[in-house]
Parts: C-alpha cells; sequence; structure tokens
C-alpha cells in the first residue's frame, strides 16, 4: 500500500507464518525499484531460446538450420562468383539480377520462419487450470493421471474432439498441437521443422511457405543458369569435361542442386495441395480429415471448398499477433501467480483473509483517529463485513463473527486499538498488556468491539474498561490449513483480568492466544 | 452510496487491491472454426452481479471486432500481397490492421470496465492477456484503495 493516511501496519509486523508472504513483498519492492523488472520471456515456461532481449525466438535446439544457411548460401555465392561473370557477357544482365531477388527473398523468409513465434499459446494460469478442472471432474485425485480427457465441439456441423494438454493445462483450441520439442503448445500446429530450427505453425506458415517456393525457384534457376553456363562452354566441340575443368566451382553448384532439388520441389508441391485444400502436415499425416480413421463423412471442416479462398486465407490472411508478449514486463501478481502452486494459492487466500481483517481493523483505528470520518467508515465498514460475506466458506467463520462484532462508534476514546500504541496511556489501568501478548510476534490488529462489546461482559459499566484483544494468527503449517480454511481468531486477555469478578467473564479464560484455540473460539462465541 | 474517503485511481490499482477475488471464465466458442469467438452464455456466478443485456452486449461486441480482425476482405488480401511482395519486411514496420483492431479492444474493454463493470464490482480482463483462450472477470471484494497522493496520476491518467 502507498502512502495512506491512516496509521499504516506493516504486514511484515503481523509477522505472518506462512512463508510466501515475505518474499512477495521482497518481489513488489524489486518490481517497483525497476532494477530487476523482468520481461516475460525470462520465465517463459517452453523450451525456447530468445535473443535480443526477447524479440528473436527460436527452438531449444537450432537443429540444421545453420547447414540449411550454409548450403545455400555457399551455393549463390559460387554462382554469383564463378557463373554470372560469364552469363553476363553471353547472355543476360537479368540473370544475376533475377538470381540475387530470389537470394533475399529465401534468406529473408528462412530466417523470419526461424525467428517468428509460430503461434505459441501461453500456458493456462493457475485460475483458469483450477477452473477447467473444476469443470471437467469434481472427485479425482490430483495424484494419479486420469484418462486423456477430450471436449467434443461442433465446428461446421461436424463434431471435433478437443484435447486436454497436461502440460499446459488447457484443452487445445481446434489444430492446435503440444510440440514435444519445443514443449508449447501451437496453433495450426503443422510440423517441427529441423531445417528452420523451429516449429511451424499459424502465424509462420506464410513464411515457410515463401522461402520453400522461392526455394525451388532459386534451386531451379541455379540449376539451369549452371547448366547453360556448362553448355555455353562446350560449345564448339570442346566438350563437358573441358568446361568443367574451367570452372570447378560449377559442378559443386549442379551437384547440390541436384540432390536439393528434388526434395524441395517435392516439399513445395506437397505443401501446395496442403494450402490449397487448408490443411496441416499434422492433420494429413494423421489422417483426421480423410476418413482413413474416421467412420461417418469426415471431411475437412475449416477448408472453404474452394481453392482460392483456401489459398488466400493460408497466405494472404490477417496476421495474428504474438499470444506470449515476450518483451512484456513480468507484473507483480503474474509473477507470483506464476510460481504460487495450488497449495500456495491458498495459502495466499489465508493471507488476503488476514489483509482483509486487517484492514478492517484499520479503518476502525481511523475511526478513532478522526471521528468525523467515523460514520462514514462504520458505514464503509458494514458494506466490507457485507462484501466478505460473499466470499469463500473458509472465511465466512471469521466473517461472521467479524459481523457480529458491533462497529465502532465515533467519539470513543477508550475504544482503544493495540495497533495505535501512542493513543495508549500507559498509566490507564484499563490498558495493561498481558506481557505474553506484547512479546507475541503475532501483533495484533485488533479487531475493535468498542463499547458495546463491552456490554457483554456483566460487568457493570464503571467498571474499568476492560480491553478485549482479537488476534488474528495465520497458521503456520498447511495442514492447519486443511483443517480449517480459517483465521482463527484468539482472544487474550492483558494480565489484569484477574481483577474481573469470575462470573463476569466466564468465557475470558486465562486463553493467551498461543494454544487452546477450541477454547478461545468457544469463548469468543460465548460472548456474541 | 457511501462517500468513502478513498476513491479509485485507475483501474489497475484496483486491480493490485483486489485480494480475495473469484474469477469467472467465459470460454471460447468453437462453432464457426478457428476463429475468434467467446460464449454469450451468461454465468451463474454474475447473476447477482450484473444485468444480463448488459453483459451480453460486451461480449457480442467483442465478438463482432474480433471477427473484423480477423475478417477476410479486399483490405486484408492487399496486406497480405503487398507484404508478400516485400517479403514480410513491411510488418517491421507496419502496423497490422489486426494489431489495430486489438487496440480498439483494449480502449473498449477500459472503457466498459470503468462505465459498467467496475461500479458493479467486476474487472474484465482483456483475452489476449490470457492468449485468447478466455475472457476472465474478476469478482471484486476490497474495494478500498489510496488517496490523494496519487491525484496527480489520476490526472495524468485521464489525460491518457
Amino acid at each position: 500500500m502507498k502512502h495512506c493516511e491512516y496509521q499504516q501496519i506493516d504486514p511484515q509486523a503481523l509477522s505472518t507464518p506462512t512463508p510466501t508472504l515475505p518474499p512477495q513483498h521482497a518481489v513488489v519492492q524489486e518490481e517497483k525499484k525497476g532494477e530487476t523488472a523482468r520481461r516475460k520471456w525470462e520465465v517463459f515456461p517452453g523450451k525456447n531460446r530468445f535473443y535480443c532481449d526477447g524479440r528473436i525466438i527460436v527452438a531449444q535446439q537450432s537443429g540444421v538450420l545453420p547447414l540449411t544457411l550454409g548450403l545455400i548460401l555457399v551455393t549463390t555465392v559460387l554462382f554469383f562468383v564463378f557463373d554470372c561473370p560469364f552469363l553476363l557477357k553471353h547472355l543476360t544482365v537479368f540473370i544475376p539480377a533475377i538470381g540475387g531477388v530470389l537470394f533475399v527473398f529465401v534468406v529473408i523468409s528462412l530466417l523470419q520462419t526461424s525467428f517468428t513465434d509460430p503461434g505459441i499459446l501461453p500456458r493456462a494460469t493457475p485460475d483458469e487450470a483450477a477452473d477447467i478442472e473444476k469443470q471437467i471432474d469434481n472427485s479425482g485425485s490430483s495424484t494419479y493421471r486420469p484418462p486423456p480427457r477430450t471436449k467434443e465441439v461442433m465446428i461446421n456441423q461436424q463434431v471435433v474432439k478437443l484435447k486436454y494438454c497436461f502440460t499446459c493445462k488447457m484443452f487445445r483450441p481446434p489444430r492446435t498441437s503440444h510440440c514435444s520439442l519445443c514443449d508449447n503448445c501451437v496453433e495450426r500446429f503443422d510440423h517441427h521443422c529441423p531445417w528452420v530450427g523451429n516449429c511451424v505453425g499459424k502465424r509462420n506458415y506464410r513464411f515457410f511457405y515463401t522461402f520453400i517456393v522461392s526455394l525451388s525457384f532459386l534451386t531451379v534457376f541455379i540449376f539451369g543458369c549452371v547448366a547453360t553456363h556448362l553448355a555455353l562452354r562446350a560449345q564448339g566441340g570442346r566438350g563437358l569435361m573441358f568446361a568443367l575443368q574451367e570452372s570447378p566451382a560449377s559442378a559443386v553448384e549442379l551437384v547440390i542442386c541436384f540432390f536439393s532439388v528434388w526434395s524441395i520441389l517435392g516439399l513445395s508441391g506437397f505443401h501446395t495441395y496442403l494450402v490449397a485444400s487448408n490443411l496441416t502436415t499434422n492433420e494429413d499425416i494423421k489422417g483426421s480429415w480423410s476418413g482413413k480413421s474416421g467412420t461417418e463423412d469426415t471431411g475437412n471442416p475449416y477448408s472453404y471448398n474452394n481453392i482460392i479462398t483456401n489459398c488466400c486465407s493460408v497466405l494472404c490472411g490477417p496476421m495474428p499477433p504474438s499470444l506470449i508478449d515476450r518483451r512484456g514486463f513480468m507484473p507483480v501478481e503474474e509473477s507470483s501467480q506464476t510460481v504460487a502452486t495450488e497449495v500456495e494459492l491458498a495459502a495466499k487466500n489465508e493471507i488476503n483473509v488476514c489483509q482483509l481483517v486487517l484492514c478492517l481493523s484499520v479503518f476502525v483505528c481511523m475511526a478513532h483517529h478522526h471521528p468525523p470520518l467515523g460514520g462514514q467508515l462504520s458505514g464503509l465498514c458494514s458494506v466490507l463485513c457485507w462484501l466478505m460475506s460473499k466470499c469463500t466458506q473458509g472465511t465466512k467463520d471469521l466473517l461472521e463473527s467479524a459481523s457480529r462484532s458491533p462497529c465502532p462508534q465515533a467519539g470513543k476514546p477508550q475504544t482503544v486499538s493495540t495497533s495505535c500504541p501512542d493513543s495508549i496511556d500507559p498509566a490507564d489501568p484499563a490498558v495493561t498488556f498481558n506481557p505474553d501478548v506484547t512479546s507475541d510476534p503475532v501483533a495484533v490488529p485488533s479487531l475493535k468491539c468498542g463499547g458495546r462489546h463491552h456490554s457483554h461482559t456483566t460487568s457493570p459499566p464503571d467498571e474499568p474498561r476492560q480491553l478485549h484483544h482479537h488476534h488474528n494468527r495465520h497458521h503456520k503449517t498447511r495442514s492447519a490449513r486443511s483443517s480449517s480454511k480459517r483465521a482463527a481468531l484468539h482472544i487474550s486477555n492483558p494480565a489484569y483480568n484477574v481483577s474481573l469478578s469470575p462470573p463476569t467473564s466466564p468465557g475470558l479464560g486465562p486463553s493467551h492466544g498461543t494454544g487452546a484455540e477450541e477454547h478461545v473460539r468457544d469463548s469468543f462465541a460465548t460472548l456474541h | 452510496e457511501i462517500s468513502a474517503p478513498w476513491t479509485f485511481h485507475n483501474l489497475q490499482e484496483l486491480r493490485h487491491s483486489a485480494s480475495l477475488a473469484n474469477k469467472v471464465f467465459l470460454q471460447r466458442d468453437y462453432s464457426d472454426g478457428t476463429t475468434c469467438r467467446f460464449q454469450t452464455k451468461f454465468p451463474s456466478e454474475l447473476e447477482s452481479r450484473i444485468e444480463r443485456p448488459l453483459f451480453e452486449d460486451t461480449v457480442k461486441r467483442l465478438n463482432i471486432y474480433y471477427a473484423e480482425a480477423e475478417k477476410m476482405g479486399g483490405q486484408s488480401y492487399l496486406e497480405g500481397c503487398l507484404a508478400c511482395a516485400t517479403a514480410y519486411l513491411i510488418f517491421l514496420c507496419m502496423e497490422t490492421r489486426y494489431e489495430k483492431v486489438l487496440k480498439k479492444i483494449g480502449r473498449y474493454i477500459q472503457e466498459q470496465n470503468e462505465k459498467i463493470y467496475a461500479p458493479r464490482g467486476l474487472l474484465i480482463t482483456d483475452p489476449i492477456e490470457r492468449g485468447m483462450r478466455v475472457v476472465s472477470l474478476q469478482l471484486l471484494l476490497l474495494l478500498c484503495v489510496c488517496v490523494c497522493e496519487r491525484e496527480t496520476d489520476k490526472e495524468k491518467h485521464k489525460d491518457r
């Protein structure tokens, strides 16, 4: 909380036993300083690598990308150095020009395919995952892995099964697949290409297609030019061997081009077919829509049944944005969420409960300090109580007791909170702290139950006022959390309460807030 | 209405101070294929919080915006062909239509939050922050944030 008007209670003074709070606090401090602010790519859960501060994304293994680049570069450089001068002289200037353009296209589209986010889906946040789990199965235990979950949806009057991804904790959208090499779910997953060193998915499919088409053009072009070159040299009855001796580099180019042209042309043809029918390699290989595995008519529900529309939608469609936001900064809650397990989240809720109670008590304190606001604050207090009553069951008990405890009234100087030590008059006999209490590290926002609360005790009104300290305590252990998801209210009495006549406060036994929860709870209950 | 001395300064602060927040998730509607649409089914948890027509209106509007972003028409084909002709280098300098519509959606959600949802104790999260998988609505329970010191920030936010 930033600069507030009311007296701020340092959460660390609460000495919450839950270990996650101080680190969270530290994280918050860090984020605010901005010195160690982290970008999202630094905590990306997949197996990708990032360069240039998140601008460039590649798979974990670059595969044979260097080989691909190397082959292309070597062949083209050799072509320009050894074949182009001859062809320039004997044929036309367009040959190197076309070669240059094709080469530029190939390299740029290759780099874009390799370095672009293919359409990675960010993993589900813990809240989402919990929501989905709730929808699927309420009774399954979390220790064993249940059979693969599927959800059926109707797409274009056809039933499509969506599978649940255990790694990403969500139901995969249609046409999405999980790449085990990159450990990500990728939208419209085509395949993981080792030549390119990245997955090919929705966002970089058009780059990939441009790459293989332009590469096949380049390969064919170079092959043709080199063949022409050699043929021209071998003219006049001098023979092929003579031509090869004169230009040995051409032989290298011929060999490379010859062996790659078949595979590249084949790949281009295959992908042209896929584009025309709006299929992915993944679907084609698995035979999802060809009826091999299916029974009824399983046509492709995504196809527009028109070649041109299919081509346009795949290649010229709008470019979807990257969903993983690599260069964004980690917000505070997200960073704590990404590390929070289910259990920690529950512990966090517990902290939140106590923060709420803390805030409530702070309002009350403020009411004391600023009497004119008291009326407003009491109203706000009641609203808060109502709001809190809407929340989880685990806090309901706490809130019931809190709501029953009457809100403070303005202008009652005797309603003193231990959190406002400056207002306490040590000389006041009514305000004697139990040394155990003050030394108790779990101090002391008090739910102020002011004058009216005193009426619960049967002491006469002119008796010295007593202080009822209601302590909130977090349970250190999670077993405590599992037993009851509530912050227990401890009632601790000042040492002087021995001055009370025993019948007046039967419930306020000598419990000093250390053990005796149930006893305390009962006693609290008797007060109301 | 309670005139508390605390006021909202911006929704970011509100988000930070929402401690005990329950979340409701609206999942995607795939009946039309892989285009981005969200289910307009009214969740039962919101029954007490917001009126059904308001909610459905918001979701329908969001769906319309997403459809506009993904629409394949003359403009998107032109953009695609131009991009292809420049070896897609144009994406480095130009903002695509999709990105423009996403910004519009972000502004729309912000406006809806300020006008309709925050007063009812709800907060819509932009789906882009959740990978376009869900529209998440946060049910807020804690209302107060801090005062006066942030007045200047509020002015700055308004100017934005």
